[in-house]
C-alpha cells in the first residue's frame, strides 16, 4: 500500500505541475510507468484501471419498458448529463432491468439495440407520402400528412359507417377502417388511441406486436 | 480499488514468462459458461456486445446461413457461428452453434507472442485485455492465438478482440453478452462455481441422451475463462473448437534466448564502436579528386 501511495502521489505531482499535459498523455505516461515498474514487482493495478472507465458511470438512470413487443421487458435507459437546467440529455445506453420480474435484465437483439430508436441517424423524422399511381415516395410535412389522413379517414368512415346490423341491432360501427397500434407508443398514448378509435366506431383494433 | 483488477501478466515483460507475484490475493477469478444446448440463436449477445463497446456497424449480406457476419473483425468481437452439421444418416441436420469470441486463456498465447510492453495485460481475475494505446500492430498475437480470435484493424493499425467488458467487471457488473442472454445460455460467476454448474448441466444432458456431453475448458492453454458446455463433446471439430489448443510461456523460451543473444551482440557492437573511436579516432572522408 505504501508503494502504491508513493506512485499515485508521484503521478499526481506529474499531473499538477505540467498543466499542458493532456489527460491522454498522462494516462499513457502512467501506463508506461506502470509497465516499467511492474517489471520490478510493483503492483500498479490502479494505474491500469484508470485507462478505461465505465461509460455509464454517473449517468442518470430511467426505468422504462422496451417498446417493441408484447412481452414488455423492463429496461434501464442511461442518459448523460446531470439533468441540470443547462444540459440537453441524450440516451447513451440501454440495457435490461435486473429487478424486472419479466426479463430479469435480459434483452433480445432487438431490445438490446432499442437505443437506436431514439438516436439513429437513419430514423425518419417526417412522414413519407406516395400518391396514388406514383412509384416514388416523397417527404411531406406534418400538416399535409395530417390533413390528408383526416380527409381519408372521414371519407372511409362516411362510406362504411353502419348504424344497424343485419338483425336490426344498433351497432354504430365502422368496418371500413382498421387500426394497428404501435408497440413504440407509451401506455398513455395507447389509452388515447383506443378511446379515440372506439369513439370513431372502429372494431378492428390490433397491435403491431401481435401481427 | 477492487482486487479484481490485480495484474497477473504483462506482454513483453518478465511477467509474461513468470506471472507477477501479486501483493494481494487477487480477488475472484471469473468465468463465462456458455451452454450451447440452451442457445436459441437470437444473437442478442452480438448486439449487446456491439452496443456496449460502441463498435462500428458492418454491412452484412445473406450468404446462405443464419449467421450474421462471415467472420470476426476488429469491430465484431463476438460472432455466433451457425455450423450446420448432419448428425447421422438421414435428416438429423442440426446447428452446432459456437459463440466465437475470446476465450480468455489462463496461458494466453497472444500475450506470450506480443513484443509490445503493456499492449496485452492479463488480470488475476482471468481477463486478457488488449490495450490499443500500446499496440504496435505487428499482429504476432494473431498468429499466437490458438483460437484465431484477434483481428487487425487496417485503419487504426492495432489489433482488437473481446475484453470481457473489463470496464463492467471492474465496476461489479457482468459482461454485456451475459446480461442480455434471454435463455441463460451464457452464465457468469466464479470459475469454480461455473465448473460445478457445468457438471450439473452435463449430467442433465446425459440424462437426455447426449452421452458425449462435455465441458470445453482445454488444459493446453491452462483452462479458459469462457467455457462451453458442448452437447456433442465427441465432435469438437464440427463446433470449430480446436481439440488440443496449446500455448505456454515455454514455447517462446527459444525466442527469448535469441532475443538475449541479439541484445548482447548489439551491446558488443556499440562498445566496439566506442573503443574504436577512442583508439583510432573518427574516420575522415577521403578528399575527392
Amino acid at each position: 500500500m505504501v508503494l502504491e501511495g508513493a506512485v499515485s502521489a508521484a503521478s499526481l505531482c506529474y499531473c499538477t505541475r505540467g498543466m499542458a499535459i493532456s489527460r491522454r498523455t498522462f494516462l499513457k505516461a502512467s501506463v508506461g510507468g506502470a509497465v516499467g515498474l511492474s517489471a520490478l514487482g510493483f503492483d500498479l493495478a490502479p494505474v491500469h484501471a484508470a485507462v478505461r472507465q465505465l461509460k455509464i458511470r454517473n449517468a442518470r438512470e430511467y426505468k422504462t419498458v422496451c417498446p417493441y413487443c408484447a412481452v414488455g421487458c423492463g429496461t434501464i435507459a442511461y442518459t448523460h448529463g446531470s439533468g441540470g437546467l443547462n444540459t440537453t440529455s441524450t440516451v447513451i445506453h440501454v440495457e435490461g432491468d435486473p429487478d424486472n420480474p419479466i426479463n430479469g435484465g435480459t434483452l433480445c437483439p432487438k431490445g438490446a439495440s432499442q437505443m437506436q430508436l431514439a438516436i439513429s441517424p437513419r430514423l425518419r423524422k417526417s412522414p413519407m407520402y406516395r400518391a396514388a399511381g406514383a412509384n416514388e415516395w416523397q417527404e411531406v410535412d406534418w400538416d399535409f400528412a395530417m390533413d390528408w389522413f383526416a380527409r381519408k379517414f372521414k371519407e372511409s368512415r362516411d362510406n362504411t359507417f353502419m348504424e344497424r346490423d343485419a338483425q336490426g341491432r344498433t351497432v354504430n360501427r365502422t368496418n371500413g377502417i382498421a387500426w394497428v397500434g404501435s408497440a413504440t407508443v407509451a401506455n398513455e398514448d395507447a389509452y388515447l388511441i383506443t378511446k379515440t378509435m372506439r369513439a370513431m366506431g372502429l372494431t378492428y383494433i390490433d397491435h403491431q406486436a401481435r401481427v | 480499488m477492487p482486487d479484481t483488477l490485480a495484474i497477473k501478466r504483462i506482454s513483453a515483460s518478465p511477467s509474461a514468462l513468470i506471472p507477477l507475484a501479486s501483493l494481494r490475493s487477487g480477488g475472484p477469478v471469473y468465468s463465462k459458461l456458455v451452454d450451447i444446448s440452451k442457445c436459441i440463436g437470437c444473437k442478442g449477445c452480438e448486439v449487446a456486445c456491439k452496443e456496449w463497446n460502441d463498435l462500428k456497424v458492418e454491412q452484412t449480406t445473406n450468404f446462405g446461413s443464419f449467421q450474421s457476419h462471415k467472420d470476426l473483425s476488429s469491430n465484431t468481437w463476438l460472432l455466433m457461428r451457425f455450423n450446420e452439421v448432419e448428425l447421422g444418416d438421414g435428416d438429423d441436420l442440426t446447428w452446432m452453434i459456437k459463440k466465437d469470441a475470446c476465450l480468455h486463456c489462463e496461458e494466453p498465447g497472444c500475450l506470450f507472442a506480443c513484443p509490445a510492453p503493456g499492449a496485452i495485460v492479463q488480470y488475476q481475475n482471468g481477463i486478457v485485455d488488449f490495450n490499443q494505446d500500446n499496440c504496435i500492430g505487428c499482429q504476432y498475437c494473431v498468429s499466437g492465438c490458438p483460437f484465431d480470435i484477434p483481428r487487425y484493424d487496417k485503419e487504426t493499425k492495432t489489433v482488437a478482440k473481446c475484453n470481457m467488458c473489463i470496464d463492467r467487471v471492474e465496476a461489479g457488473l457482468e459482461p454485456a453478452c451475459v446480461k442480455t442472454c434471454p435463455t441463460n445460455a451464457i452464465e457468469w460467476g466464479i470459475k469454480e462455481d461455473m465448473l460445478a454448474l457445468a457438471d450439473k448441466k452435463i449430467d442433465r444432458l446425459r440424462e437426455r441422451g447426449y452421452e458425449h456431453a462435455a465441458v470445453y475448458n482445454p488444459g493446453g492453454v491452462g483452462g479458459t475463462h469462457m467455457m462451453y458446455v458442448v452437447p456433442h463433446g465427441d465432435r469438437l471439430e464440427d463446433y470449430r473448437l480446436p481439440a488440443h489448443p496449446t500455448a505456454s510461456p515455454g514455447q517462446l523460451r527459444g525466442l527469448n534466448v535469441l532475443q538475449r543473444v541479439g541484445s548482447y551482440l548489439l551491446g558488443f557492437g556499440v562498445i566496439s564502436a566506442l573503443v574504436h573511436f577512442l583508439a583510432v579516432g573518427p574516420e575522415r572522408p577521403e578528399e575527392s579528386v
